[in-house]
């Protein structure tokens, strides 16, 4: 049950709230059949729901101001570690709303939907090269569902090569949330790996964890510190010798295009994520793209239908492989109008725009590490890749203001927060990611706005902690929202 | 081609001299020195122009054949009013990430809290989640937080009658892992309830479902939830949320968990996605729900504030033991459907969804006059049934002639089923959308191919 708020507690009430009987923002031309028989008691509906009743303007209004509450990478610096918040371009958007593509059924005949075939089959074999992989599948949906389905295509090889004792998969303590919780889903037993003083999977404790019931182990490369993980090949051969394969979070992928593949580095399975690295709209929470690429061993257990080119008669078509396939990861074939997105994007950039893109990102990166270091800790201080985390242990010591505080102090400058308290072997962490998106003199103001707000933590304390004062609301009581749950209307 | 790297090369330089290296290959030294720099170009074409790039996308996009939509199966051609496109591209709700700082993000957690209600009240189930990836997936979820919920379950019973390809994405999810999923026999086109009960072993936590069905009929799960119950497992019911304005909801069937895809409220087609997987549960599995929610609460100066929640169930705290793994979830979409669903209201969702069912009996009636084996006739169905013809080669000489005279006539059972026995079955499926004369145009059609 939603609680009574007086009129001047309430930003933008719920379109519900004001809705009058009768109101109807879009109407349907009069049926123009015989209308059929009302359909059997045992069946129908008794029940009404609740909606708004609104006109097409009061709708138009709600939302176009729910969406001034908002921030998007069109409004400003988003430098949001690990997700990759670079520049949607618009020319994307064009591509994705072309009627050839937006209004097509996926299961037209296959003769009428070569154009969308030809697309997907493009972006399996750019994405492949890219990463140094030999095919792959478009079906996941975001990071994590590639994660899954990559992870199930591992599960899948070793089911035929009658090695189900292969039940674990190591993950750096460092690791993305979802990178657990993808293994379990699998039936696998996560095993952790330490990380050593560099920030780098422990190669002694990795040793000590490889045997024959190892499938694998998930890395990201850069790690999510932004460290490269310089013993890649030794790790990959030890992976290898113990029988397990590699498997490679591509959220951070943004950091080599057309510098290093994970394909030469011994990773064996590759998810990549078209929401960050390839510059589609992250859409609020979604929707993304997890593609993912195998090593040619694998391709057999990809999941189904995989999309094939005749050359002979120059048609693409789907190709099912009950056989050996995982299956279905998803309903169709995967976020297409996403994929739409993605290629438009790689055929604008291009070998040579992918591969400046990565070296801008990097040295965004590396630029804001350089300015921010005299002003934070770097937790792992060195070269990093295309974001790096600092560390504000020590203010929160001295002064009491955290990496929160902080961070809501940003919003009051017209910055998105960096992604806050991650990775969780970093204390009051702030992590970092430019992206190549950014310029010069964004960078500046953005280093500028954490040195000033730094000397604000140790003058004023109590302004951080009651930042944000810009925003349309200030801090919100999440123990209320958990404790006793109001989730809907 | 570059023109999304704003650096110049002062810029460029002056970054350079600031972090204290050379050019921006010494940037990757520690990569050099790891053995891993790629030492050749990439295979992949030149960058091009922003209009050499929408020749090419324009070139694939006119490869695609339109036609007048008939076709289904888990996608349906239904009207999407003007102001949802324009609302959803609002570039503060498509520019976003998720909603991790509330204040900042009022608009989006608000957006999310009016689509889980609408969820709720379609379903009329407690709690809805921000949304799942489609509904095929959602399958897999469903028997993933009922076996989570029964201690020592390994199994999960399928209806036959679900849609194939979500069938497939639950043994996907089961392969390899252990869990078993088995598949409830069908009966003229429904579930045939007989083995049921042995089915639910002990192992056994929960029985999934689809309603209206693989084939377009309406489901009778009458007494149902009660023999599900008893055996201490769950019921899920999936459904096309434009059907519930019809239909029986999850929540009148005695459903624990509705599910199902919302792509038919105001999401494009779009050869298959992105779409959006809905989930709702009963207030007591509320914490056993995979993905993100949005709950309501107060700003420190009391005001009505909205943020994500209940997140001790998610994998960025719980890791291995969380619910799911899912991080990103379809947001746009989801804002789309509520939008949608916010145009139309209550009676505009009765609306299309009488007219759909309406329009497609006329055409069945129709078919059956030309003595096609239209709908069977043995449960009801909405706006989706099956035609029968008497060979393989029957159903493709009439789909052929449909597709000459631009009409795509119905989806062939076996491209979903991938089983040869449905090569002579068509899935016809008949939105509000379809005008009376295209209804006349396919029936003038099929009453020549009739002869
Ligand atoms: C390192 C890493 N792995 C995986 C993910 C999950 O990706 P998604 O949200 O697309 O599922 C993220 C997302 O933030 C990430 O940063």
């Amino acid at each position: 049950m939603m609680d009574e708020f007086a009129p001047d507690m309430i930003i933008e009430p719920l379109l519900v709230e004001k809705a009058v009987a009768g109101r109807r923002g879009y109407l349907f031309p009069a049926l123009d059949v015989p209308a059929a028989p009302a359909l059997d008691s045992r069946y129908a509906r008794t029940g009404s729901a609740r909606l708004p009743e609104a006109s097409e303007l009061d709708t138009v209004r709600h939302f176009s101001r729910l969406s001034t509450m908002a921030y998007g990478v069109d409004y400003g610096f988003y430098p949001l570690g690990s997700c990759t918040m670079k520049y949607n371009p618009k020319v994307n958007e064009e591509a994705a709303s072309l009627d050839g593509f937006a209004s097509v059924h996926p299961l037209q005949d296959e003769d009428t939907v070569q154009g969308s075939l030809a697309l997907m089959y493009r972006t399996i074999e750019d994405l492949s090269e890219l990463v140094g992989m030999k095919w792959g599948t478009l079906q996941g949906c975001a990071g994590a569902h590639g994660e899954y389905t990559g992870l199930k295509t591992i599960r899948t090889y070793f089911l035929h090569r009658n090695e189900m004792n292969r039940n674990k998969i190591l993950i750096p303590v460092s690791a993305h949330g979802t990178n657990p919780a993808s293994a379990s889903m699998n039936g696998f037993e996560v095993v952790q790996v330490a990380s050593d003083e560099r920030g780098l999977v422990d190669i002694e404790d990795l040793k000590s964890k490889l045997d024959e019931t190892v499938a694998g182990i998930m890395l990201t490369n850069p790690n999510t510190l932004g460290l490269f993980e310089k013993d890649i090949r030794k790790i990959a051969s030890l992976v290898h010798e113990a029988g397990g394969l590699l498997y490679y979070d591509g959220a951070n992928f943004n950091a080599l295009m057309g510098m290093a593949r994970p394909g030469d580095m011994g990773f064996d399975v590759v998810h990549l994520n078209l929401h960050k690295t390839f510059s589609t709209p992250h859409g609020g929470g979604g929707p993304g793209s997890g593609p993912v690429l195998v090593k040619e061993e694998l391709v057999p257990y990809l999941p189904q239908p995989d999309i094939v080119f005749h050359k002979s008669t120059g048609r693409y078509a789907f190709k099912w492989n009950p056989k050996t396939s995982c299956g279905k990861v998803s309903g169709f074939w995967g976020n297409f109008l996403v994929i739409v997105r993605a290629y438009t994007y790689i055929l604008c950039m291009g070998s040579d725009g992918l591969k400046a893109a990565s070296q801008h990102a990097v040295l965004n990166a590396n630029y804001m590490q350089a300015a921010l270091r005299k002003v934070f800790p770097v937790a792992y201080d060195g070269l990093c890749k295309h974001e790096f985390v600092l560390t504000l242990e020590a203010m929160k010591e001295e002064t009491g203001v955290s990496a929160l505080d902080l961070a809501k102090g940003l919003v009051d400058m017209g910055i998105h927060p960096p992604t806050m308290y991650f990775p969780m072997i970093v204390h009051e962490a702030l992590m970092f990611e430019p992206t190549e998106s950014e310029s010069k003199d964004t960078l500046d103001h953005a280093c500028e706005a954490m040195k000033s707000l730094k000397e604000t933590a140790y003058s004023d304390p109590e302004a951080l902690h009651n930042a944000p004062c810009t925003a349309v609301i200030t801090r919100v009581d999440e123990v209320r929202a958990a404790k006793s749950p109001v989730v809907r209307y | 081609m570059y023109s999304y790297i704003p650096h110049t090369e002062q810029e460029t330089r002056a970054m350079l001299d600031a972090i204290g290296v050379k050019s921006l290959e010494d940037l990757f030294s520690d990569v050099k020195e790891a053995g891993c720099l790629l030492e050749r170009p990439l295979d992949i074409e030149k960058g091009r122009s922003e209009e050499q790039t929408l020749d090419i996308i324009r070139g694939l996009a006119a490869l695609n054949i339109k036609g007048v939509s008939f076709l289904g199966a888990g996608s349906y051609d239904h009207v999407i009013p003007s102001a949802v496109k324009s609302l959803s591209s609002l570039p503060a709700f498509s520019t976003a990430y998720t909603p991790y700082q509330p204040e900042i993000s009022q608009g989006v957690l608000e957006a999310i809290f009016e689509y889980q209600s609408l969820i709720c009240e379609l379903t009329g189930m407690d709690v809805s989640n921000a949304s799942l990836y489609d509904g095929a997936s959602a399958a897999a979820e469903a028997a993933s937080l009922a076996i989570a919920d029964k201690r020592k379950s390994s199994r999960v019973v399928l209806s036959g009658t679900m849609h194939p390809f979500a069938i497939q994405c639950v043994k996907t999810w089961a392969l390899g892992t252990g869990r078993e999923v088995v598949v409830l026999p069908e009966k003229n086109g429904v579930n045939d309830y007989s083995s049921l009960e042995s089915l639910l072993d002990d192992s056994a936590a929960a029985f999934i479902a689809q309603s209206p069905n693989r084939y377009g009929y309406l489901e009778d799960f009458t007494g149902v939830a009660d023999l599900v119950h008893s055996r201490k497992c769950l019921f899920a019911i999936s459904s096309d949320p434009l059907s519930l304005a019809m239909q029986k909801s999850q929540a009148e069937w005695g459903a624990d968990i509705a599910f199902g895809d919302t792509q038919v409220l105001g999401i494009p087609m779009g050869f298959g996605g992105p779409y959006c997987g809905y989930m709702a549960v009963r207030q007591d599995l509320m914490r056993k729900i995979p993905g993100r929610i949005v709950g309501q609460t107060v700003d420190t100066e009391g005001r009505r504030a909205f943020v994500l929640t209940l997140q001790a169930r998610e994998q960025h705290i719980k890791r291995e033991r969380a619910t799911s793994n899912i991080c990103s979830n379809e947001a746009l979409c989801s804002l789309t459907n509520v939008i949608y669903a916010s145009l139309l209201g209550w009676e505009g969702l009765k609306e299309a969804s009488s007219q759909s069912y309406s329009k497609a009996h006329y055409l069945a009636a129709g078919l059956k006059e030309l003595g096609y084996c239209a709908g069977a006739g043995l449960a009801p169905f909405w706006c989706e049934f099956p035609v029968v013809f008497k060979s393989p080669e029957k159903l493709e000489e009439f789909t052929e002639e449909m597709k000459r005279n631009g009409i795509f006539s119905g989806v062939k059972l076996s491209r979903i089923t991938l089983d040869r026995k449905d090569d002579s079955t068509l899935l016809v499926a008949v939105t509000e959308k379809r005008t009376r004369e295209q209804l006349d145009r396919y029936l003038a059609i099929a009453k020549r191919e009739a002869r």
